[in-house]
Protein backbone atom coordinates (compact mmCIF):
# COMPACT_ATOMS: atom_id res chain seq x y z
CA UNK A 1 0.00 0.00 0.00
CA UNK A 2 1.34 3.37 -0.90
CA UNK A 3 0.72 6.30 1.36
CA UNK A 4 -1.20 8.91 -0.61
CA UNK A 5 -2.54 12.38 -0.04
CA UNK A 6 -5.74 11.17 1.61
CA UNK A 7 -3.81 9.47 4.41
CA UNK A 8 -2.11 12.70 5.32
CA UNK A 9 -5.37 14.60 5.14
CA UNK A 10 -7.02 12.05 7.42
CA UNK A 11 -4.27 12.31 10.01
CA UNK A 12 -4.44 16.11 9.86
CA UNK A 13 -8.23 16.13 10.18
CA UNK A 14 -8.03 13.75 13.17
CA UNK A 15 -5.43 15.93 14.89
CA UNK A 16 -7.48 19.04 14.19
CA UNK A 17 -10.61 17.51 15.69
CA UNK A 18 -8.66 16.30 18.74
CA UNK A 19 -7.42 19.87 19.17
CA UNK A 20 -10.94 21.30 19.02
CA UNK A 21 -12.25 18.71 21.48
CA UNK A 22 -9.31 19.44 23.75
CA UNK A 23 -10.39 23.07 23.85
CA UNK A 24 -14.00 22.36 24.67
CA UNK A 25 -13.94 19.24 26.84
CA UNK A 26 -10.95 20.13 28.99
CA UNK A 27 -12.01 21.53 32.37
CA UNK A 28 -8.69 21.15 34.13
CA UNK A 29 -5.87 23.38 33.09
CA UNK A 30 -5.35 26.36 30.80
CA UNK A 31 -1.97 24.97 29.70
CA UNK A 32 -3.86 22.11 28.06
CA UNK A 33 -5.80 24.72 26.08
CA UNK A 34 -2.50 26.09 24.77
CA UNK A 35 -1.43 22.57 23.82
CA UNK A 36 -4.73 22.01 22.00
CA UNK A 37 -4.27 25.22 20.03
CA UNK A 38 -0.77 24.12 19.08
CA UNK A 39 -2.15 20.77 17.95
CA UNK A 40 -4.67 22.48 15.67
CA UNK A 41 -1.99 24.62 14.07
CA UNK A 42 0.26 21.59 13.55
CA UNK A 43 -2.62 19.72 11.90
CA UNK A 44 -2.89 22.63 9.49
CA UNK A 45 0.85 22.40 8.82
CA UNK A 46 0.58 18.71 7.93
CA UNK A 47 -2.22 19.62 5.55
CA UNK A 48 -0.19 22.37 3.91
CA UNK A 49 2.95 20.30 3.50
CA UNK A 50 0.99 17.31 2.14
CA UNK A 51 -0.78 19.52 -0.40
CA UNK A 52 2.47 21.22 -1.28
CA UNK A 53 4.19 17.94 -2.03
CA UNK A 54 1.14 16.59 -3.86
CA UNK A 55 0.81 19.69 -6.05
CA UNK A 56 4.56 20.04 -6.56
CA UNK A 57 4.24 23.65 -5.49
CA UNK A 58 6.44 25.27 -2.86
CA UNK A 59 3.94 27.88 -1.70
CA UNK A 60 2.41 25.52 0.85
CA UNK A 61 5.75 24.98 2.56
CA UNK A 62 6.40 28.71 2.70
CA UNK A 63 2.97 29.09 4.28
CA UNK A 64 3.93 26.42 6.84
CA UNK A 65 7.02 28.38 7.84
CA UNK A 66 4.88 31.46 8.42
CA UNK A 67 2.40 29.45 10.47
CA UNK A 68 5.19 28.00 12.62
CA UNK A 69 6.57 31.45 13.37
CA UNK A 70 3.19 32.91 14.21
CA UNK A 71 2.37 29.90 16.41
CA UNK A 72 5.51 30.54 18.42
CA UNK A 73 4.62 34.21 18.88
CA UNK A 74 1.08 33.24 19.80
CA UNK A 75 2.26 30.78 22.46
CA UNK A 76 4.55 33.43 23.94
CA UNK A 77 1.73 35.94 24.24
CA UNK A 78 -0.66 33.32 25.60
CA UNK A 79 1.78 32.28 28.32
CA UNK A 80 2.45 35.92 29.21
CA UNK A 81 -1.25 36.59 29.67
CA UNK A 82 -1.54 33.37 31.65
CA UNK A 83 1.23 34.46 34.03
CA UNK A 84 -0.59 37.77 34.66
CA UNK A 85 -3.82 35.88 35.23
CA UNK A 86 -2.15 33.50 37.69
CA UNK A 87 -0.74 36.39 39.69
CA UNK A 88 -4.20 37.85 40.16
CA UNK A 89 -6.23 34.72 40.60
CA UNK A 90 -3.77 32.25 42.10
CA UNK A 91 -4.99 29.40 39.90
CA UNK A 92 -5.01 28.39 36.25
CA UNK A 93 -7.90 25.95 36.32
CA UNK A 94 -10.30 26.47 33.43
CA UNK A 95 -13.21 26.24 35.88
CA UNK A 96 -11.89 29.29 37.72
CA UNK A 97 -11.83 31.53 34.64
CA UNK A 98 -15.33 32.65 35.56
CA UNK A 99 -15.34 36.11 37.13
CA UNK A 100 -17.50 37.38 34.28
CA UNK A 101 -20.61 35.47 33.32
CA UNK A 102 -23.99 35.98 31.74
CA UNK B 1 9.70 46.46 -9.60
CA UNK B 2 10.70 46.27 -5.96
CA UNK B 3 10.76 50.01 -5.54
CA UNK B 4 7.26 50.20 -7.01
CA UNK B 5 6.04 47.51 -4.63
CA UNK B 6 7.58 49.27 -1.67
CA UNK B 7 6.00 52.50 -2.80
CA UNK B 8 2.57 50.83 -2.75
CA UNK B 9 2.94 49.70 0.86
CA UNK B 10 4.63 52.90 2.01
CA UNK B 11 1.83 53.87 4.45
CA UNK B 12 2.14 50.52 6.24
CA UNK B 13 5.93 50.79 6.30
CA UNK B 14 5.77 54.28 7.79
CA UNK B 15 3.46 53.22 10.62
CA UNK B 16 5.43 50.06 11.44
CA UNK B 17 8.74 51.90 11.46
CA UNK B 18 7.20 54.56 13.67
CA UNK B 19 5.88 51.92 16.10
CA UNK B 20 9.18 50.07 16.32
CA UNK B 21 11.26 53.24 16.56
CA UNK B 22 9.05 54.78 19.23
CA UNK B 23 9.09 51.52 21.20
CA UNK B 24 12.88 51.50 21.25
CA UNK B 25 13.16 55.20 21.98
CA UNK B 26 10.68 55.08 24.86
CA UNK B 27 12.07 51.95 26.48
CA UNK B 28 15.61 53.37 26.59
CA UNK B 29 14.59 56.81 27.85
CA UNK B 30 11.61 58.00 29.87
CA UNK B 31 9.41 54.86 29.66
CA UNK B 32 5.83 55.48 30.77
CA UNK B 33 6.25 59.23 31.00
CA UNK B 34 6.21 59.20 27.21
CA UNK B 35 2.64 57.83 27.23
CA UNK B 36 0.64 61.03 26.70
CA UNK B 37 3.06 62.34 24.07
CA UNK B 38 2.95 59.04 22.18
CA UNK B 39 -0.84 59.04 22.23
CA UNK B 40 -0.87 62.43 20.52
CA UNK B 41 1.91 61.50 18.11
CA UNK B 42 0.27 58.22 17.15
CA UNK B 43 -3.15 59.70 16.55
CA UNK B 44 -1.57 62.57 14.63
CA UNK B 45 0.26 60.04 12.47
CA UNK B 46 -2.98 58.10 11.89
CA UNK B 47 -4.80 61.22 10.76
CA UNK B 48 -1.92 62.23 8.50
CA UNK B 49 -1.69 58.78 6.91
CA UNK B 50 -5.48 58.67 6.48
CA UNK B 51 -5.31 62.03 4.71
CA UNK B 52 -2.40 60.82 2.59
CA UNK B 53 -4.15 57.58 1.56
CA UNK B 54 -7.45 59.34 1.01
CA UNK B 55 -6.10 62.10 -1.23
CA UNK B 56 -3.28 60.52 -3.20
CA UNK B 57 -4.49 56.98 -3.89
CA UNK B 58 -5.72 56.35 -7.39
CA UNK B 59 -6.85 53.36 -9.40
CA UNK B 60 -5.89 49.84 -8.45
CA UNK B 61 -2.29 48.72 -7.92
CA UNK B 62 -0.92 45.33 -7.04
CA UNK B 63 2.28 44.80 -5.12
CA UNK B 64 4.41 41.69 -4.58
CA UNK B 65 2.77 39.79 -7.45
CA UNK B 66 -0.77 40.23 -6.20
CA UNK B 67 -0.14 39.59 -2.50
CA UNK B 68 -1.05 43.16 -1.63
CA UNK B 69 -3.78 45.12 -3.33
CA UNK B 70 -4.29 48.83 -3.19
CA UNK B 71 -7.67 49.78 -4.63
CA UNK B 72 -10.60 52.06 -3.83
CA UNK B 73 -12.07 49.41 -1.51
CA UNK B 74 -8.97 49.01 0.61
CA UNK B 75 -8.44 52.77 0.71
CA UNK B 76 -11.98 53.37 1.95
CA UNK B 77 -11.53 50.80 4.71
CA UNK B 78 -8.06 52.08 5.62
CA UNK B 79 -9.20 55.67 6.00
CA UNK B 80 -12.09 54.56 8.20
CA UNK B 81 -9.79 52.36 10.32
CA UNK B 82 -7.16 55.06 10.76
CA UNK B 83 -9.61 57.81 11.65
CA UNK B 84 -11.55 55.70 14.14
CA UNK B 85 -8.35 54.47 15.77
CA UNK B 86 -7.13 58.06 16.10
CA UNK B 87 -10.43 59.12 17.66
CA UNK B 88 -10.38 56.28 20.19
CA UNK B 89 -6.75 57.00 21.13
CA UNK B 90 -7.55 60.65 21.82
CA UNK B 91 -10.59 59.69 23.89
CA UNK B 92 -8.64 57.21 25.97
CA UNK B 93 -5.81 59.45 27.12
CA UNK B 94 -7.43 61.09 30.12
CA UNK B 95 -9.22 57.96 31.33
CA UNK B 96 -6.04 55.93 31.25
CA UNK B 97 -3.89 58.60 32.82
CA UNK B 98 -6.28 58.98 35.73
CA UNK B 99 -6.11 55.25 36.44
CA UNK B 100 -2.37 54.95 35.91
CA UNK B 101 -2.91 52.75 32.87
CA UNK B 102 -1.25 54.87 30.23
CA UNK B 103 1.82 52.80 29.56
CA UNK B 104 3.82 53.87 26.54
CA UNK B 105 3.17 50.50 24.89
CA UNK B 106 -0.54 51.21 24.59
CA UNK B 107 -0.50 53.64 21.62
CA UNK B 108 2.24 51.60 19.96
CA UNK B 109 0.36 48.32 20.26
CA UNK B 110 -2.64 50.08 18.76
CA UNK B 111 -0.37 51.30 15.93
CA UNK B 112 0.82 47.74 15.27
CA UNK B 113 -2.77 46.46 15.36
CA UNK B 114 -3.67 49.14 12.83
CA UNK B 115 -0.85 48.01 10.53
CA UNK B 116 -2.29 44.49 10.78
CA UNK B 117 -5.73 45.77 9.88
CA UNK B 118 -4.36 47.69 6.90
CA UNK B 119 -2.71 44.46 5.74
CA UNK B 120 -5.98 42.61 6.17
CA UNK B 121 -8.05 44.94 4.03
CA UNK B 122 -5.37 44.94 1.31
CA UNK B 123 -4.69 41.20 1.31
CA UNK B 124 -4.66 39.53 -2.08
CA UNK B 125 -3.40 36.17 -0.91
CA UNK B 126 -4.21 33.75 1.89
CA UNK B 127 -0.74 34.19 3.38
CA UNK B 128 -0.96 37.98 3.45
CA UNK B 129 -4.44 37.63 4.94
CA UNK B 130 -3.18 35.37 7.72
CA UNK B 131 -0.18 37.52 8.59
CA UNK B 132 -2.29 40.69 8.74
CA UNK B 133 -4.93 39.01 10.84
CA UNK B 134 -2.40 37.65 13.32
CA UNK B 135 -0.55 40.95 13.62
CA UNK B 136 -3.85 42.57 14.52
CA UNK B 137 -4.98 39.80 16.88
CA UNK B 138 -1.71 39.42 18.77
CA UNK B 139 -1.60 43.14 19.49
CA UNK B 140 -5.24 43.11 20.58
CA UNK B 141 -4.80 40.16 22.98
CA UNK B 142 -2.20 42.20 24.82
CA UNK B 143 -4.21 45.43 25.01
CA UNK B 144 -7.25 43.49 26.30
CA UNK B 145 -5.23 42.52 29.39
CA UNK B 146 -3.58 45.92 29.69
CA UNK B 147 -4.69 46.37 33.29
CA UNK B 148 -2.51 43.52 34.43
CA UNK B 149 -3.30 43.84 38.14
CA UNK B 150 -7.03 43.27 37.59
CA UNK B 151 -8.62 39.82 37.51
CA UNK B 152 -11.27 40.96 35.07
CA UNK B 153 -8.88 42.44 32.54
CA UNK B 154 -6.49 39.47 32.53
CA UNK B 155 -9.42 37.09 32.33
CA UNK B 156 -10.75 39.05 29.36
CA UNK B 157 -7.33 38.80 27.72
CA UNK B 158 -7.13 35.06 28.40
CA UNK B 159 -10.60 34.37 27.00
CA UNK B 160 -9.94 36.55 23.98
CA UNK B 161 -6.64 34.78 23.39
CA UNK B 162 -8.00 31.23 23.62
CA UNK B 163 -11.05 31.86 21.45
CA UNK B 164 -9.10 34.08 19.06
CA UNK B 165 -6.50 31.36 18.61
CA UNK B 166 -9.28 28.83 18.01
CA UNK B 167 -10.72 31.06 15.31
CA UNK B 168 -7.31 31.53 13.71
CA UNK B 169 -6.98 27.74 13.71
CA UNK B 170 -10.33 27.29 11.98
CA UNK B 171 -9.47 29.98 9.45
CA UNK B 172 -6.10 28.43 8.78
CA UNK B 173 -7.57 24.98 8.29
CA UNK B 174 -9.92 26.53 5.76
CA UNK B 175 -6.98 28.26 4.10
CA UNK B 176 -5.07 24.96 3.84
CA UNK B 177 -8.04 23.20 2.23
CA UNK B 178 -8.53 26.11 -0.15
CA UNK B 179 -4.86 25.98 -1.10
CA UNK B 180 -4.97 22.25 -1.65
CA UNK B 181 -8.06 22.16 -3.81
CA UNK B 182 -7.48 25.38 -5.73
CA UNK B 183 -3.74 24.75 -6.09
CA UNK B 184 -2.85 28.31 -5.24
CA UNK B 185 -3.12 30.79 -2.39
CA UNK B 186 -3.71 33.95 -4.43
CA UNK B 187 -7.28 35.21 -4.63
CA UNK B 188 -6.90 35.74 -8.37
CA UNK B 189 -5.87 32.10 -8.75
CA UNK B 190 -8.70 30.81 -6.57
CA UNK B 191 -11.32 32.65 -8.57
CA UNK B 192 -9.87 31.15 -11.76
CA UNK B 193 -9.98 27.66 -10.26
CA UNK B 194 -13.65 28.04 -9.37
CA UNK B 195 -14.78 29.18 -12.80
CA UNK B 196 -16.70 25.98 -13.45
CA UNK B 197 -18.13 25.30 -10.02
CA UNK B 198 -16.72 24.78 -6.56
CA UNK B 199 -15.43 21.35 -5.58
CA UNK B 200 -16.42 19.81 -2.26
CA UNK B 201 -12.97 20.42 -0.79
CA UNK B 202 -13.11 24.11 -1.68
CA UNK B 203 -16.58 24.34 -0.19
CA UNK B 204 -15.21 22.97 3.09
CA UNK B 205 -12.41 25.51 2.88
CA UNK B 206 -14.93 28.30 2.35
CA UNK B 207 -17.00 27.16 5.35
CA UNK B 208 -13.96 27.06 7.66
CA UNK B 209 -12.75 30.44 6.42
CA UNK B 210 -16.20 31.94 7.02
CA UNK B 211 -16.29 30.49 10.55
CA UNK B 212 -12.94 32.14 11.25
CA UNK B 213 -14.13 35.50 9.93
CA UNK B 214 -17.39 35.21 11.87
CA UNK B 215 -15.33 34.88 15.06
CA UNK B 216 -13.37 37.99 14.20
CA UNK B 217 -16.45 40.11 13.44
CA UNK B 218 -18.21 38.59 16.48
CA UNK B 219 -21.16 37.28 14.48
CA UNK B 220 -23.39 34.72 16.21
CA UNK B 221 -23.01 31.73 16.70
CA UNK B 222 -19.32 32.58 17.12
CA UNK B 223 -19.85 35.53 19.45
CA UNK B 224 -19.23 33.94 22.88
CA UNK B 225 -16.05 35.89 23.58
CA UNK B 226 -17.53 39.32 22.87
CA UNK B 227 -19.50 40.15 26.06
CA UNK B 228 -16.78 38.97 28.44
CA UNK B 229 -13.97 40.67 26.56
CA UNK B 230 -15.91 43.92 26.27
CA UNK B 231 -16.78 43.89 29.96
CA UNK B 232 -13.35 42.93 31.26
CA UNK B 233 -11.10 45.12 29.12
CA UNK B 234 -10.42 48.71 30.18
CA UNK B 235 -13.14 50.91 28.66
CA UNK B 236 -10.92 52.70 26.08
CA UNK B 237 -9.79 49.30 24.82
CA UNK B 238 -13.42 48.21 24.58
CA UNK B 239 -14.11 51.34 22.56
CA UNK B 240 -11.28 50.36 20.23
CA UNK B 241 -12.56 46.76 19.88
CA UNK B 242 -15.98 48.07 18.91
CA UNK B 243 -14.69 50.22 16.06
CA UNK B 244 -11.58 49.68 13.93
CA UNK B 245 -11.22 45.85 14.12
CA UNK B 246 -14.85 45.44 13.07
CA UNK B 247 -14.29 47.48 9.90
CA UNK B 248 -11.13 45.52 9.13
CA UNK B 249 -12.69 42.10 9.69
CA UNK B 250 -15.84 42.91 7.71
CA UNK B 251 -13.79 44.37 4.85
CA UNK B 252 -11.60 41.27 4.85
CA UNK B 253 -14.67 39.02 4.80
CA UNK B 254 -16.05 40.98 1.84
CA UNK B 255 -12.69 40.87 0.09
CA UNK B 256 -12.38 37.07 0.38
CA UNK B 257 -15.92 36.19 -0.62
CA UNK B 258 -15.90 38.54 -3.61
CA UNK B 259 -12.29 38.41 -4.77
CA UNK B 260 -11.63 34.71 -4.17
CA UNK B 261 -15.09 33.15 -4.24
CA UNK B 262 -16.90 35.65 -6.46
CA UNK B 263 -17.88 32.87 -8.87
CA UNK B 264 -19.85 30.96 -6.28
CA UNK B 265 -22.02 33.63 -4.70
CA UNK B 266 -24.90 31.24 -4.10
CA UNK B 267 -22.64 29.02 -1.98
CA UNK B 268 -21.54 31.64 0.51
CA UNK B 269 -24.72 33.69 0.37
CA UNK B 270 -26.51 31.12 2.53
CA UNK B 271 -23.70 31.09 5.08
CA UNK B 272 -23.57 34.87 5.36
CA UNK B 273 -27.36 35.21 5.48
CA UNK B 274 -27.47 32.61 8.28
CA UNK B 275 -24.78 34.44 10.27
CA UNK B 276 -26.63 37.69 9.71
CA UNK B 277 -30.05 36.56 10.89
CA UNK B 278 -28.71 34.71 13.95
CA UNK B 279 -26.55 37.69 14.98
CA UNK B 280 -29.38 40.19 14.63
CA UNK B 281 -31.75 38.20 16.80
CA UNK B 282 -29.18 37.09 19.35
CA UNK B 283 -27.86 40.63 19.74
CA UNK B 284 -31.37 42.01 20.14
CA UNK B 285 -32.67 39.42 22.62
CA UNK B 286 -29.62 38.69 24.77
CA UNK B 287 -29.01 42.38 25.50
CA UNK B 288 -32.38 42.82 27.17
CA UNK B 289 -31.31 41.46 30.54
CA UNK B 290 -27.98 43.31 30.74
CA UNK B 291 -27.28 45.92 33.42
CA UNK B 292 -23.66 46.58 32.50
CA UNK B 293 -23.47 49.11 29.69
CA UNK B 294 -20.26 47.62 28.27
CA UNK B 295 -21.86 44.17 28.05
CA UNK B 296 -24.88 45.81 26.51
CA UNK B 297 -22.71 47.47 23.88
CA UNK B 298 -21.17 44.06 23.17
CA UNK B 299 -24.55 42.59 22.31
CA UNK B 300 -25.37 45.77 20.43
CA UNK B 301 -22.24 45.30 18.32
CA UNK B 302 -23.23 41.68 17.60
CA UNK B 303 -26.62 42.88 16.33
CA UNK B 304 -25.00 45.64 14.26
CA UNK B 305 -22.59 43.17 12.68
CA UNK B 306 -25.67 41.13 11.75
CA UNK B 307 -26.98 44.11 9.81
CA UNK B 308 -23.63 44.75 8.13
CA UNK B 309 -23.51 41.07 7.12
CA UNK B 310 -26.97 41.50 5.61
CA UNK B 311 -25.45 43.93 3.12
CA UNK B 312 -22.70 41.43 2.34
CA UNK B 313 -25.23 38.59 2.00
CA UNK B 314 -26.85 40.43 -0.91
CA UNK B 315 -23.80 39.48 -2.97
CA UNK B 316 -24.04 42.57 -5.18
CA UNK B 317 -21.98 45.73 -5.57
CA UNK B 318 -24.83 47.65 -3.98
CA UNK B 319 -24.72 45.23 -1.06
CA UNK B 320 -21.03 45.94 -0.46
CA UNK B 321 -21.74 49.66 -0.72
CA UNK B 322 -24.53 49.32 1.85
CA UNK B 323 -22.19 47.36 4.13
CA UNK B 324 -19.51 50.04 3.93
CA UNK B 325 -21.96 52.87 4.57
CA UNK B 326 -23.43 50.92 7.49
CA UNK B 327 -20.00 50.32 8.98
CA UNK B 328 -19.11 54.00 8.66
CA UNK B 329 -22.28 55.06 10.45
CA UNK B 330 -21.86 52.32 13.08
CA UNK B 331 -18.34 53.47 13.91
CA UNK B 332 -19.39 57.12 14.14
CA UNK B 333 -22.20 56.18 16.55
CA UNK B 334 -19.98 53.98 18.67
CA UNK B 335 -17.29 56.62 19.08
CA UNK B 336 -19.87 59.00 20.55
CA UNK B 337 -21.46 56.34 22.75
CA UNK B 338 -18.11 55.26 24.15
CA UNK B 339 -17.14 58.89 24.76
CA UNK B 340 -20.22 58.98 26.99
CA UNK B 341 -19.38 55.67 28.71
CA UNK B 342 -15.82 56.87 29.34
CA UNK B 343 -17.18 59.97 31.05
CA UNK B 344 -19.46 57.93 33.38
CA UNK B 345 -17.79 58.04 36.77
CA UNK B 346 -18.62 58.49 40.42
CA UNK B 347 -16.07 59.98 42.80
CA UNK B 348 -13.50 59.47 40.06
CA UNK B 349 -14.21 55.72 39.72
CA UNK B 350 -15.61 54.36 36.46
CA UNK B 351 -19.24 53.21 36.58
CA UNK B 352 -20.83 50.90 34.04
CA UNK B 353 -24.20 50.08 35.62
CA UNK B 354 -27.03 51.53 33.53
CA UNK B 355 -29.09 52.14 36.69
CA UNK B 356 -26.58 54.82 37.65
CA UNK B 357 -28.04 56.88 34.81
CA UNK B 358 -31.41 57.40 36.54
CA UNK B 359 -32.59 60.99 36.01
CA UNK B 360 -29.32 61.90 34.37
CA UNK B 361 -31.11 64.51 32.25
CA UNK B 362 -31.68 66.72 35.31
CA UNK B 363 -28.02 67.10 36.06
CA UNK B 364 -26.49 67.10 32.58
CA UNK B 365 -29.19 68.13 30.11
CA UNK B 366 -26.91 68.58 27.11
CA UNK B 367 -25.04 65.30 27.50
CA UNK B 368 -28.34 63.51 28.07
CA UNK B 369 -29.72 64.91 24.81
CA UNK B 370 -26.57 63.90 22.94
CA UNK B 371 -26.80 60.37 24.35
CA UNK B 372 -30.51 60.26 23.49
CA UNK B 373 -29.72 61.08 19.87
CA UNK B 374 -27.01 58.42 19.78
CA UNK B 375 -29.23 55.76 21.36
CA UNK B 376 -32.06 56.54 18.95
CA UNK B 377 -29.56 56.29 16.13
CA UNK B 378 -28.23 52.93 17.42
CA UNK B 379 -31.80 51.68 17.63
CA UNK B 380 -32.47 52.87 14.08
CA UNK B 381 -35.19 55.38 14.85
CA UNK B 382 -35.78 57.87 12.02
CA UNK B 383 -34.70 60.58 11.32
CA UNK B 384 -31.28 59.72 12.83
CA UNK B 385 -28.43 58.49 10.68
CA UNK B 386 -28.63 54.95 12.09
CA UNK B 387 -32.01 54.55 10.43
CA UNK B 388 -30.56 55.32 7.00
CA UNK B 389 -27.80 52.79 7.54
CA UNK B 390 -30.38 50.12 8.27
CA UNK B 391 -32.52 51.26 5.33
CA UNK B 392 -29.51 50.86 3.05
CA UNK B 393 -28.79 47.24 3.98
CA UNK B 394 -32.49 46.33 3.94
CA UNK B 395 -32.73 47.73 0.40
CA UNK B 396 -29.66 45.75 -0.65
CA UNK B 397 -31.06 42.51 0.80
CA UNK B 398 -34.47 43.10 -0.72
CA UNK B 399 -32.96 43.98 -4.09
CA UNK B 400 -31.00 40.72 -4.12
CA UNK B 401 -34.13 38.65 -3.55
CA UNK B 402 -33.56 38.10 0.17
CA UNK B 403 -36.88 39.58 1.25
CA UNK B 404 -37.12 37.16 4.20
CA UNK B 405 -33.82 38.42 5.51
CA UNK B 406 -34.97 42.03 5.25
CA UNK B 407 -38.19 41.23 7.12
CA UNK B 408 -36.22 39.41 9.83
CA UNK B 409 -33.95 42.45 10.09
CA UNK B 410 -36.89 44.79 10.66
CA UNK B 411 -38.29 42.51 13.38
CA UNK B 412 -34.90 42.19 15.09
CA UNK B 413 -34.36 45.95 15.06
CA UNK B 414 -37.76 46.50 16.68
CA UNK B 415 -36.87 44.01 19.44
CA UNK B 416 -33.46 45.60 19.81
CA UNK B 417 -34.92 49.10 20.16
CA UNK B 418 -36.23 48.07 23.59
CA UNK B 419 -32.94 48.08 25.42
CA UNK B 420 -31.70 51.32 23.89
CA UNK B 421 -34.96 53.06 24.75
CA UNK B 422 -34.80 51.69 28.29
CA UNK B 423 -31.62 53.69 28.87
CA UNK B 424 -33.39 56.77 27.53
CA UNK B 425 -36.25 56.01 29.91
CA UNK B 426 -33.84 55.85 32.86
CA UNK B 427 -32.22 59.12 31.86
CA UNK B 428 -35.46 61.05 31.53
CA UNK B 429 -38.14 59.32 33.61
CA UNK B 430 -36.19 57.20 36.09
CA UNK B 431 -36.35 57.63 39.85
CA UNK B 432 -34.12 60.00 41.75
CA UNK B 433 -31.15 58.34 43.39
CA UNK B 434 -28.67 59.48 45.97
CA UNK B 435 -25.62 57.94 44.36
CA UNK B 436 -25.57 60.20 41.31
CA UNK B 437 -22.80 60.21 38.73
CA UNK B 438 -20.26 63.01 38.79
CA UNK B 439 -21.08 65.90 36.51
CA UNK B 440 -18.74 67.44 33.99
CA UNK B 441 -16.28 65.63 31.79
CA UNK B 442 -13.09 66.31 29.94
CA UNK B 443 -13.40 68.63 26.93
CA UNK B 444 -12.13 65.92 24.57
CA UNK B 445 -14.83 63.42 25.56
CA UNK B 446 -17.45 66.14 25.51
CA UNK B 447 -16.41 67.20 22.01
CA UNK B 448 -16.53 63.62 20.70
CA UNK B 449 -19.91 62.96 22.31
CA UNK B 450 -21.58 66.12 21.07
CA UNK B 451 -19.81 65.96 17.71
CA UNK B 452 -20.94 62.39 17.11
CA UNK B 453 -24.51 63.25 18.11
CA UNK B 454 -24.44 66.23 15.74
CA UNK B 455 -23.21 63.95 12.96
CA UNK B 456 -26.19 61.67 13.58
CA UNK B 457 -28.56 64.57 12.98
CA UNK B 458 -26.75 66.64 10.33
CA UNK B 459 -25.55 63.61 8.40
CA UNK B 460 -29.02 62.81 7.09
CA UNK B 461 -28.57 65.58 4.50
CA UNK B 462 -26.05 63.74 2.36
CA UNK B 463 -24.26 61.27 4.69
CA UNK B 464 -21.23 63.60 4.48
CA UNK B 465 -20.65 62.45 0.93
CA UNK B 466 -19.47 58.94 1.82
CA UNK B 467 -22.06 57.42 -0.52
CA UNK B 468 -20.13 58.00 -3.78
CA UNK B 469 -16.89 56.93 -2.07
CA UNK B 470 -18.50 53.72 -0.83
CA UNK B 471 -19.92 53.14 -4.30
CA UNK B 472 -16.50 53.53 -5.91
CA UNK B 473 -15.09 51.18 -3.28
CA UNK B 474 -17.72 48.54 -3.89
CA UNK B 475 -17.28 48.74 -7.67
CA UNK B 476 -13.54 48.20 -7.21
CA UNK B 477 -14.31 44.97 -5.35
CA UNK B 478 -17.26 43.54 -7.27
CA UNK B 479 -17.07 43.47 -11.02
Amino acid sequence: MTIGLEHYLTVAAALFVIGIFGLFLNRKNVIILLMSIELMLLAVNINLVAFSSFLGDLVGQVFTLFVLTVAAAEAAIGLAILVCFFRNRGTIDVEDVNVMKG
Amino acid sequence: MLSQDLNTILPEIVISLYAMGALLAAVYTVKDKAGPLLVWLTSGLFVAVAFWIGTTGEGATEAFSGMFQDDAFSRFAKVAILLSAAAVLLMSQEYMQKRDLLRFEYPLLIALAVVGMMMMVSAGDLMALYMGLELQSLALYVVASLRRDSVKSTEAGLKYFVLGALSSGLLLYGASLTYGFAGTTTFAGIIEATEDGVSLGLLFGLVFLSAGFAFKVSAAPFHMWTPDVYEGSPTPVTAFFATAPKIAAMALFARVVHDAFGNSISDWQQIVAFLSVVSMFLGAIAAIGQRDIKRLMAYSSIAHMGFALMGLAAGTAFGVQAMLVYLGIYVAMNIGTFAFILSMEKDGMPVTDIHALQMYSKREPLKAVAMLVLLFSLAGVPPMLGFFGKLYVLQAAYGAGLAWLAVAGVIASVIGAFYYLRIVYFMYFGEERDEALDTGSSPVLWAFLVGSAAVMVVGVVNLFGIEPLAEAASLALVN
